[in-house]
């Protein structure tokens, strides 16, 4: 027996869950629409996860080594951008170009701004939407999906019903219809996500509020009147479950207010209603969600919750620094 | 209907089970007891003996200076060894007076209250005072000043906080299971001072024997009841067990008589209970020795001045190698780098771990998960309070309420980053409140 023992703060113990393990909780729950689309889009979709996880890895293996920081690839965070990406991509992509989104992701968007919790946009996403600038044919291509000339007349869901079409709600949920490799199946993104929610990683607050918003703005601005059939296709027929769920609850890219979570919720919603209605493409999910990337320090700002039993302030004191 | 809580908080192992089926057990003391001045919050007792001078059980040694204060009492029979500073539980080196027990613990004569509904508000209180009561449940506050809010008659609950939302501790479990009339009979004289006063003994749900005894001996009286809350991290602290009891709100600024409430733990309430009834004062309380290091975790009816070593020793020792040592529960209990500290009238626990999960973790980046802020059950922003902190930023961390910390610990409990969130908001709360007592 020593005669010091250790002294620190309290308190002494310390919970079960830490970063590692919430992004293996993140993994898992990607599962059922990873394993999705590799049986709905095949081998090729199946290479391009990999590669795609494995370069965002090694992105972030290489960028330690370079600035000489103790590599940080064991919390897990750079698999789930990688995963995260992989799910954004067509899955005929060429894989040189997903090896180029993971290394921006991870270098540009994540690392030189700090790397873990200090970049202000979803990596993955910054990442997709720097691929979509850049190689706009490659990342807009979904003709690799079996049978989608015959089905689809050659478009996206989402693309369909913008040009006045309509698309069977059944294979929506399911997922049998083209789009990215993880976006597609509504019934595989659900069950991640209520994986998430059981665990206690992410709760209803930023995607209830998202995809309530989105629907009640579909609604009035759709131009489809209340037609179910519509909203159902707009709801899962692109991006959007993936993004609400997986993308929009991002911690660090999210407000840590509980109320600021509501407001992102309702300005991610609104943000990807314009993009999809008034703007040129079908999907506005992505943007949307950089976007309001951006308006989270503002969103906190304005949602510092009042402490427990304090009343309404007085006066704003201290609002100019004094 | 939900049981009765509050909005935060934390699930934390409870490890009651190592110690909750001991029943209390009597320890003398031997050798040298050490009594610290300030046992209390307030102005430090001023010592009334000498070196040299014999002193018996229940002797005052130290007399409480003003108000806000609280004498002190030797809890054996002895002679004044020396009167010096002395290292205590929290690390401060404070002024106390040691002494040497004789072995006899021959006691000062107590005189008895044959109805103590007799006695005038005055006279309760200065019985209390006269005792040296303070808040046994940590804060050490003296009870007498508690017991004299501005407008008596404005008091509508006393609570009684029987909570034990601390894991490991078992200490008030053991003095609900086996004298909840003590319990039942200090509330009757705490609400003799408050006539409009109901008396309300909170009680987690994790203690359903309690819960049952208490209801038992309360069916008789109409102004008490049990309330039954929902066993979660910190139940406990002052202002989420008011809530839960009341569904009032009191923040930094308030007392709970501002709220219409008193709260005492169950050790003071006791200890109110053998000052005024049998007109003893303050040298015995529980206390538990507990942790998966102890060899025989138990609970103890000690004399207030043993030394930790002894309580140690008392349960059998140490099994294992123990990395941490604490004075209290985990979450706000003080580490001990040695055993050398006196037991005082506000410690109820050592705790010895084999682990220390507090240094086991390097902290990592803050992913912004925002579990902090739903474990605190202040309604703050941890993480942003941790970060104001280590920046200096003061007038950002108040206007985020950073001042309106508990210090229960929570966030740094559930952090997944393994970040010492509380270390850093106490920190920076301890020096604004030095500036502010500097203006002044």
């Amino acid at each position: 027996m020593s005669d010091l023992f250790n002294v620190t703060s309290s308190p002494h113990v310390r919970g079960r869950d830490d970063t590692q393990r919430i992004m293996l909780y993140v993994i898992i729950s990607l599962l059922p629409a990873t394993v999705f689309g590799i049986v709905n889009f095949g081998i090729k979709a199946l290479i391009l996860v990999l590669v795609t996880v494995a370069s965002a890895v090694a992105s972030e293996w290489i960028y330690c080594k370079i600035v000489k920081k103790k590599s940080t690839i064991g919390d897990l965070s750079a698999v789930v951008t990688g995963l995260l990406l992989a799910l954004n991509l067509p899955s005929s992509l060429p894989w040189w170009v997903a090896v180029i989104g993971s290394a921006f992701a991870i270098i540009i968007v994540k690392e030189l701004y700090g790397g873990l919790g200090q970049n202000f946009m979803n990596p993955a996403l910054g990442a997709r939407c720097f691929l979509l600038i850049s190689f706009a044919g490659l990342m807009t291509d979904f003709s690799d999906y079996p049978g989608f000339a015959d089905t689809f007349g050659g478009a996206t869901p989402l693309a369909t019903i913008k040009n006045g079409g309509s698309v069977d709600t059944m294979r929506m949920i399911l997922g049998n219809i083209p789009g990215t490799i993880g976006e597609t199946s509504m019934i595989a993104l659900i069950i991640g996500a209520i994986f998430l929610i059981l665990m206690g990683v992410i709760d209803l607050r930023i995607p209830g509020t998202y995809i309530v918003t989105f629907a009640v703005f579909a609604l009035i601005f759709g131009g489809h009147g209340f037609d179910v059939q519509y909203l159902i296709s707009e709801i899962a027929g692109g991006g959007l479950i993936l993004g609400a769920f997986f993308m929009a609850t991002d911690y660090v890219t999210s407000p840590i207010t509980p109320m600021g979570k509501i407001v992102f919720g309702i300005c991610l919603g609104i943000l990807t209603g314009i993009f999809r209605i008034f703007g040129a493409g079908a999907e506005g999910v992505s943007y949307a969600i950089i976007f309001s990337n951006l308006l989270v320090p503002l969103i906190e700002k304005a949602t510092i919750p009042r402490a427990f039993g304090v009343k309404r302030e007085k006066s704003k004191k201290g609002g100019d620094g004094e | 209907m939900g049981l009765r809580t509050f909005k935060g908080g934390i699930h934390p192992y409870d490890g009651k089970e190592l110690s909750k089926s001991k029943p209390i057990k009597e320890l003398l003391p031997e050798g040298e007891l050490v009594f610290p001045l300030s046992q209390h919050i307030g102005a430090p007792a001023t010592p009334i003996v000498s070196v040299g001078d014999g002193v018996l059980k229940g002797q005052k040694i130290a007399d409480a200076n003003g108000f806000v204060s609280s004498p002190v009492f030797s809890s054996v029979s002895g002679t004044v060894k020396a009167i010096e500073p002395r290292r205590t539980t929290t690390g401060d080196m404070v002024n106390s007076i040691i002494i040497e027990s004789d072995g006899n613990f021959m006691e000062a004569g107590f005189t008895e209250t044959e109805d103590v509904t007799k006695l005038s508000k005055d006279e309760i209180i200065g019985k209390i005072r006269d005792a040296g009561v303070v808040g046994m449940g940590g804060a050490g506050f003296p009870t007498h000043v508690k017991l004299s809010p501005k407008d008596p008659d404005k008091i509508d609950y006393i609570i009684a906080n029987c909570a034990e939302c601390e894991p490991y501790l078992t200490s008030d479990y053991r003095r609900m299971i086996e004298q909840p009339e003590k319990l039942v009979e200090g509330m009757k004289i705490i609400l003799l001072l408050f006539p409009n006063a109901t008396g309300c003994f909170g009680i987690e749900d994790n203690k359903p024997d309690c819960i049952e005894r208490l209801t038992e001996l309360t069916k008789d009286e109409p102004r008490m009841k049990v309330v039954p809350l929902m066993t979660k991290y910190p139940q406990g602290g002052e202002r989420q067990l008011i809530h839960a009891v009341t569904g009032r709100d009191i923040n930094s600024k308030m007392l709970p008589a501002d709220a219409g409430c008193i709260v005492d733990n169950v050790e003071t309430i006791v200890a109110i209970y053998n000052a005024v009834k049998l007109g003893k004062p303050l040298t015995n309380r529980i206390f538990t020795v507990t942790g998966d290091a102890v060899s025989d975790p138990r609970n103890f009816y000690i004399s207030i001045g043993t030394n930790y070593r002894q309580l140690l020793d008392a349960a059998g020792g140490l099994k294992t190698d123990a990395k941490k040592l604490v004075a209290g529960g985990p979450m706000m209990g003080f580490a001990l780098f040695g055993l050398d500290v006196p037991t005082t009238k506000t410690t109820s626990a050592l705790l010895c771990m084999s682990k220390d999960e507090a240094s086991a973790f390097e902290p990592t980046a803050c992913i912004n998960c925002g579990r902090c802020v739903e474990a605190c059950p202040e309604n703050l922003i941890p993480s942003r309070l941790s970060d104001f902190s280590k920046n200096g930023q003061k007038e950002e961390f108040e206007r985020w309420y950073g001042l309106e910390c508990v210090e229960c610990g929570s966030c740094s409990y559930g952090c997944p980053a393994r970040r010492p969130l509380a270390q850093a908001i106490k920190t920076m709360k301890k020096q604004i409140l030095a500036d502010k007592r500097k203006k002044k």
